[in-house]
């Protein structure tokens, strides 16, 4: 926990030098576009992306995360510890001082009473709030004094940076909101549009999947920044002209999420408009193996454990030819360019977490799992050209979501696989279907009615563990379950949720690194095969600097110290 | 004519009910979930909490006839409320949009007006390029301007506006740098800098679809000239000695526009519906724009509200077309 106190100085230091050359709203204006709009201001009632980056404009939290995924203490002194005495020695409680002289844009002064109302209006059972996740296991928030607010856990928690950190669970002020509690929520319709906020700007007008128009807090507590005096924040378009519109018109300073084709976008940053800005998080596209058969003839059976494994795919030797197979920088190169890096880890990061046990399979290796499967036995014994595992023949169902990138992996790697002596027949579905999770629906990526799917997941934070009990045997989507679960490839081994159980007890941050690599060895032999570890992909204007990418927050965590070159 | 237009008036509304629950059985039972857009960090336990709260989880019926209600009730009052103040509105619930979570109405008129200028601007100029066009190319049909003139309205009839739309932004936005390729829905137009600044930013949307709806009329128009050009009142007209002017841009022209007001006047529920490629292309973020990312994040109340509007406004204006019919053309009577 150490290593939370030691960046507190070096955040402050990093800040000195911008803050010694500008004033604030010295460099005027700044338009920055998202290609998906913003629906509502509010993180708290739509849970999306790009409402939680524009929303982090203008609400923060007690800690925001920093390029490389270190915290950094926002609106609190800093960051609590168990070495500090802000983390109880049981690891049952958090207690966050908020930062002297914080106040909301309409100035009065942040309490902690505001961060009592966010955990009650978050929490509230009529809400249907985006964020629940965030105050899992906490059973009360206390305002200890005006400036001391107690997080309380149900049970110890390793790592209690969760209610009041990042962008996802900003603090709203109680006053603005104290009518719009539970189902009231939709009717307050003014404040979900224009929440009073901390943060470096406040919102002037604000147009649901189109515009927002800001303008610099005047009661904001740095009294230099922000160094933008207005701020127009326009969504719309695709990805494409998004990037157009900063790399070759200038209109735009700021791009955000720039998923197209990387030899586009390079062309475009080659003109020297825009700089091209990555950043990695957790994001990692990858192939799950379904453990159980997806055999329609098995009827409700199909694809749970009830209906039996995989004829083949439960083979360790058959998951890891199926990876061989794969050539992991060809993908990235064709698909990604600058946003992605071949992984063989499902999870990549943070660098403490990520092993380095299993990359041998970032070079293709065709001959390699050729021969792997002949020494098992596993051969083509009446000539069709298709391999034979027990007799069945070795064919694959390969869904995932409909995304021209997606489909280009899709057939390299059906190419691979059946150079391998596995026949693959190709499926997409999309997106809103797929990931839509409708139960009633046969196509999506949780009931995984298909032998192998593709796509992307990650988690929020810098902490694991919560993303890697997600393959408990317990969390299987199943009829029972109504289909949800995240295990979607009904992974289970009594070994592995020893793991997980383990790793909720251990509070030791190197112990933690120890038994997320060995839990994340376990799934990528051979059940889970990484490919892709994805980054934000972003373009800058060459004129704004002071800009810091970070994955782990919104991409906008620091824009208080954006500003213009001179 | 009246007793019709009644009749027709009172025959809308079982088509109007039969038409929005169609819709509403089509958006309601396609496999599309307002959390599906959410990252997957969201946990399932959340989303089910969410679709709760949207009412998404209630009987297909309750929630048909909840809108139903709202809309032809609740909605109007608030709308007369909102434009007279008169204190008529109720209390209670609106048609709420999933993803906003604000009434529906309002996203609707917020983005009507931008809506209304490139669409509706560009249909007028769709209008005055299509009658010179469709005139002269019918008077002097085969001759070059003819044989140009359909050349380019076919161009502008099959060519798709999204390549348009693009080809447009990259000739006069990257390369000519004359025109904003981002339309600013916040501008308000206040002097003369600020009207060329509204001029700059409308015209390649503006022309984009234009040069598509004079194409379309265009055609209508030159067709229905080269018709009546050689009627034999046509003839008439000119043995009593009248100026090729009169006899063409009066008598011909007169007969000829009753086909094409009509043409007309059934596409103007088009303007109000926006432009869904045209309006992504420029960023117009319009009615179309707000239909299709309702239709993307399975916002049903959204999806519902707007493609009802626009059914109205279709069995509205087929009424307005076959009445302007009658009126132009005497030998037609409804009664």
């Amino acid at each position: 926990m150490k290593r939370y106190s030691l960046l507190l100085g070096a955040t402050a230091l990093a800040l000195v030098p911008a803050a010694a050359m500008a004033e604030r709203g010295s460099s005027g204006h700044l338009n920055i576009i998202y290609w998906q709009a913003p629906s509502t201001l509010n993180p708290y009632l739509s849970g999306g992306t790009k409402e939680v980056e524009s929303s982090s404009l203008i609400l923060e939290s007690m800690a925001r995360f920093d390029e490389t995924g270190m915290m950094v203490p926002w609106l609190a002194e800093s960051i609590p510890t168990v070495d500090n005495g802000g983390v109880s020695a049981d690891l049952t409680s958090i207690t966050w001082t908020i930062a002297d002289g914080v106040t909301w844009s309409d100035g009065s002064a942040l309490t902690s009473a505001d961060f009592v109302f966010t955990w009650t209006y978050c929490t509230h059972p009529e809400g249907g709030c985006a964020q629940a996740g965030y105050f899992d296991g906490v059973t009360s928030v206390d305002a200890v004094d005006a400036r001391t607010v107690r997080v309380n856990f149900a049970e110890s928690t390793p790592f209690p940076y969760t209610a009041f950190v990042g962008s996802e669970s900003p603090v709203i002020q109680a006053a603005q909101f104290a009518e719009c509690l539970g189902a009231r929520a939709p009717e307050c319709t003014d404040a979900n549009f224009g929440p009073i906020g901390t943060g470096p700007f406040k919102v002037d007008e604000f147009r649901p999947n189109d515009v927002i128009e800001l303008s610099a807090n005047p009661n904001f507590r740095f009294p230099d920044r922000p160094y933008f005096a207005t701020v127009t924040f326009k969504g719309g378009g695709d990805a494409t002209s998004a990037a157009r519109s900063v790399c070759e018109t200038g209109e735009f300073d700021y791009a955000w999420n720039l998923q197209m084709d990387p030899t586009i976008l390079a062309g475009m940053a080659a003109q020297g408009r825009c700089a091209i800005e990555v950043s990695f998080g957790t994001s990692v596209e990858r192939i799950h193996l379904n453990q159980t058969n997806p055999d329609p003839a098995l009827g409700d059976a199909r694809a749970t454990v009830e209906g039996g494994p995989h004829p083949f795919l439960t083979d360790p030797i058959v998951g890891q030819a199926l990876s061989m197979a794969i050539d992991r920088p060809l993908l990235t190169e064709i698909g990604y360019g600058a946003g992605g890096q071949p992984t063989c880890n499902v999870l990549p990061a943070p660098a403490l977490y990520a092993s380095t046990a299993n990359d041998a399979c970032l070079v293709q290796d065709i001959p390699g799992a050729i021969a792997l499967l002949d020494g098992a036995g596993i051969v083509d014994s009446n000539g069709d050209g298709i391999r034979e595992y027990n007799g069945v023949p070795m064919r694959v169902l390969f869904q995932t979501s409909t995304n021209a990138v997606r489909q280009d992996a899709q057939a390299l790697i059906k190419q691979w696989w059946e150079e391998i002596g596995v026949e693959t027949e190709l499926r997409n579905i999309d997106a809103s279907v797929f990931f839509g999770g409708d139960p009633a629906s046969p196509d999506t990526f949780q009931k995984f009615y298909a032998d192998v799917e593709m796509y992307t997941n990650n988690f929020a934070g810098v902490d694991p563990q919560a993303y890697m009990a997600s393959w408990l045997c317990g969390d299987m989507p199943r009829p029972q379950s109504q289909w949800q679960g995240s295990n979607t490839h009904r992974f289970c081994d009594p070994a592995y949720d020893a793991l997980v159980a383990e790793m909720v007890r251990t509070a030791d941050l190197n112990e933690r690194g120890r038994l997320a690599r060995e839990m994340n060895d376990m799934l990528v032999r051979y059940s889970i095969i990484p490919l892709i570890h994805r980054g934000g992909v972003s373009a800058r204007a060459a004129t704004l600097e002071g800009h810091r990418m970070s994955d782990w927050d919104s991409e906008l965590w620091n824009i208080m110290d954006w500003r213009r070159t001179q | 004519m009246l007793t019709y237009t009644i009749r027709r008036l009172i025959l809308a509304i079982p088509t109007l009910l039969f038409i929005s629950f169609v819709i509403f059985l089509i958006v309601k039972l396609s496999p599309s979930d307002p959390t599906a857009g959410l990252p997957l960090t969201i946990p399932p336990e959340v989303r089910e909490q969410i679709r709760e709260s949207l009412g998404v989880n209630d009987p297909v019926f309750v929630q048909y006839f909840k809108w139903l209600k709202l809309m032809v009730w609740d909605e109007p009052l608030h709308f007369i409320e909102g434009t007279t103040g008169w204190q008529v509105a109720p209390d209670g619930p609106r048609i709420i949009s999933y993803q906003t979570r604000s009434p529906v109405m309002d996203l609707i008129a917020q983005r009507m007006p931008q809506t209304l200028w490139v669409v509706g601007t560009s249909y007028i100029v769709g209008i005055l390029i299509a009658l010179p066009l469709g005139i002269i190319s019918a008077y002097k049909q085969y001759s070059v301007f003819d044989q140009v003139g359909t050349f380019i309205s076919m161009v502008g009839f099959s060519v798709p506006t999204f390549f348009t739309g693009v080809l447009f932004i990259v000739i006069f936005a990257v390369n000519l740098g004359w025109f904003p390729s981002v339309y600013n829905t916040t501008h308000v137009v206040t002097d003369w800098d600020s009207f060329v600044v509204q001029l700059k930013q409308i015209i390649m949307p503006v022309m984009v679809l234009g040069l598509y709806n004079a194409s379309q009329i265009s055609r209508y128009l030159r067709a229905s000239m080269l018709d009546n050009l050689n009627q034999d009142y046509v003839r008439t007209a000119r043995a009593k000695g009248l100026t090729e002017k009169i006899v063409v841009l009066v008598h011909v022209l007169k007969n000829s526009m009753i086909p094409v007001v009509t043409v007309i006047a059934l596409n103007v529920p088009a303007v109000f519906g926006g432009a869904i490629i045209t309006e992504q292309v420029f960023k117009v973020n319009g009615i179309g724009q707000l239909l299709i990312i309702a239709i993307q994040s399975g916002d049903v109340p959204v999806v519902q509200t707007v493609s009802f509007i626009f059914a109205v406004l279709i069995v509205l204006f087929s009424l307005i077309a076959d009445i302007l019919y009658g009126v132009l053309d005497p030998r037609i009577r409804y009664d």
